[in-house]
């Protein structure tokens, strides 16, 4: 169970105009804005939810991520997860979770993937049983056999996403955070990412958190849809409550966004 | 029992580190060549000096060929200015927001890390400079300690040593944390704590002054202590304090430094996206 309660989180942004003369200036003198990257933001997730937090560039998606997986510690509001409270209790909360960047990679560059699941192994403890379990299941799911030996920068970006999915879920965490999974993908990466989240929510009953901006994500995976605008939640329903009559999904967000201006 | 799997996973990634950084032949190839030139410039500089008056100079010419030789051979374990640039770019990048996610402290990650990557390199390194040290002709030859103890000594100086110039480079990482870009430390860090640390010139070499000021810094806990040792013409009372002084900043260090990074695990803004 997730629960965000009035959580709030700014940051300071450091700015100048352009020019070599502004640039001097801002030596002596910093201005600085205050950006509200969360506002009041309320939501709670059920165990074994699937659910899309969708909104455009900026709208503070990632910082609620951040905020639910202990990196961020937020200005105000109460965050809960499974009765943790993330930030003030990192390492015992991480534990607990999976995490997936789809811009960053957790896999060591130069060495094999399967030296990077390894030490994830001895990172969260798991037992041998336990790793050999999920990792023969997570090979068979993602279809990972030739890639375990292959250094990850020899791999396309499709098939390092499958590794990183898997690495995420080695510890067997009861809930994952996605953030932008599918992005840069081809179409049958993409399929593939999809359709073993699915699985892996059904099969184990993973509580799913996803961020996106490829509407076909929400649509294959998600029943329930948060939009976050400009720090601030507009809307948590349900893709039915949205669409409209026979409106292809990117045309109903477009409007979605357009009537909430963000 | 959990503390077993704590050490555990930091023992992991030692593991990995050290095999990763012995993959990289050329690199070390590389490196042994320009110590093996580094060695001889610096021994003939010296030869040169000795040359015109022995007795002007506070270390044996023997003792400073054999603290150059070591140090090339073992310049890995000690140096500060051998910084991780993985470790900068997932700090200035933002990929620290994956090892935030894992049950580890930071603090701890990156020594393991550090250690396992200087580990790496002087195991690559040590052996060919080592065997041309002890091969070459009489005045310019490595000589052994004098006898068992003053090695064991030497091994547990050394020891020190590397820790304390981890601890201080994980100071300059966890700085990062706060100045976003790592170029301005580096730089700044990089010459002047290599020639504080007696990198550059064997601290004996200083002025008296000066000598006395440098030997109380940290950077002297780094190589000079090891180097000098190894040579057996430290006096009992020396060799204790340098080993004294070396236990008191690695644990200066390792306050500074454990804190520092408690404070940016706690404020950490994760750049971009």
């Amino acid at each position: 169970m997730i629960t965000m309660e009035n959580v709030s989180k700014s940051y300071k942004v450091a700015k100048r105009n352009a020019g070599f003369g502004e640039a001097v200036k801002s030596l002596f003198h910093r201005e600085y804005e205050t950006i509200h990257a969360l506002k009041n933001v309320s939501f709670t997730i059920g165990d074994g939810e699937m659910v899309g937090y969708i909104g455009p560039n900026g709208a503070g998606k990632s910082s609620t991520i951040k905020i639910l997986s202990g990196i961020l510690t937020p200005d105000g509001g109460t965050v809960l997860v499974d009765g943790r409270v993330p930030y003030k209790d990192r390492i015992r909360h991480v534990k607990e979770i999976g995490v997936v960047f789809g811009q960053r990679s957790q896999l060591w560059w130069d060495i094999p993937v399967i030296d990077s699941f390894e030490l994830l192994k001895d990172i969260y403890s798991i037992s041998p049983q336990s790793y050999k379990q999920n990792l023969e299941e997570l090979t068979d799911l993602l279809d990972l056999k030739e890639l375990l030996r292959s250094p990850t920068r020899q791999l396309s970006l499709g098939q390092r996403m499958r590794c990183e999915l898997a690495a995420s879920l080695l510890h067997d965490p009861k809930i994952l955070f996605l953030d932008e999974p599918t992005i840069g993908l081809d179409a049958v990466s993409k399929l593939a990412v999809r359709e073993f989240i699915r699985k892996r929510n059904k099969l184990h009953g993973t509580t799913v958190l996803l961020t996106t901006h490829d509407m076909q994500d929400i649509e294959a995976l998600s029943d329930r849809i948060i939009l976050i605008g400009k720090g601030e939640i507009l809307m948590d329903g349900t893709l039915d409550d949205i669409k409209k009559g026979n409106e292809t999904i990117d045309e109903t967000v477009a409007e979605l966004y357009r009537s909430f201006d963000v | 029992m959990k503390s077993g799997f704590t050490i555990r996973k930091y023992q992991s990634f030692f593991r990995l580190r050290f095999v990763m950084g012995l993959q990289y032949r050329a690199a070390a190839l590389a490196g042994i060549t320009t110590q093996f030139a580094w060695g001889f410039l610096a021994i003939m500089a010296f030869s040169a000096f000795y040359e015109t008056d022995p007795a002007a100079f506070p270390m044996s010419f023997q003792d400073t060929v054999t603290y150059i030789w070591l140090q090339q051979a073992f310049l890995a374990l000690f140096n500060t200015w051998m910084l991780e640039n993985e470790i900068f770019d997932t700090i200035s990048g933002g990929n620290i927001a994956y090892e935030l996610c894992r049950p580890i402290r930071i603090y701890n990650m990156w020594i393991a890390r550090s250690l396992a990557n200087r580990f790496s390199r002087a195991v690559l390194r040590c052996l060919p400079i080592l065997i041309v040290a002890f091969l070459v002709p009489a005045p310019y030859r490595m000589v052994l300690p004098p006898d068992v103890p003053t090695f064991l000594l030497f091994v547990l100086s050394a020891v020190l040593g590397t820790s304390v110039a981890t601890a201080f480079c994980m100071i300059v990482y966890g700085l990062t944390f706060f100045t976003i870009s790592p170029q301005g430390v580096r730089i700044l860090f990089a010459s002047l704590v290599d020639f504080l640390a007696g990198g550059i010139i064997p601290i004996p070499f200083m002025p008296d002054g000066v000598r006395r000021v440098m030997e109380l810094l940290p950077f002297a806990s780094m190589q000079n202590a090891p180097l000098r040792i190894f040579t057996g013409s430290l006096s009992a009372q020396e060799t204790a304090r340098m080993l004294g002084l070396q236990f008191f900043w690695l644990i200066a260090l390792v306050l500074i430094g454990s804190s520092l990074c408690r404070v940016a695990e706690r404020k950490a803004c994760i750049q971009g996206g």
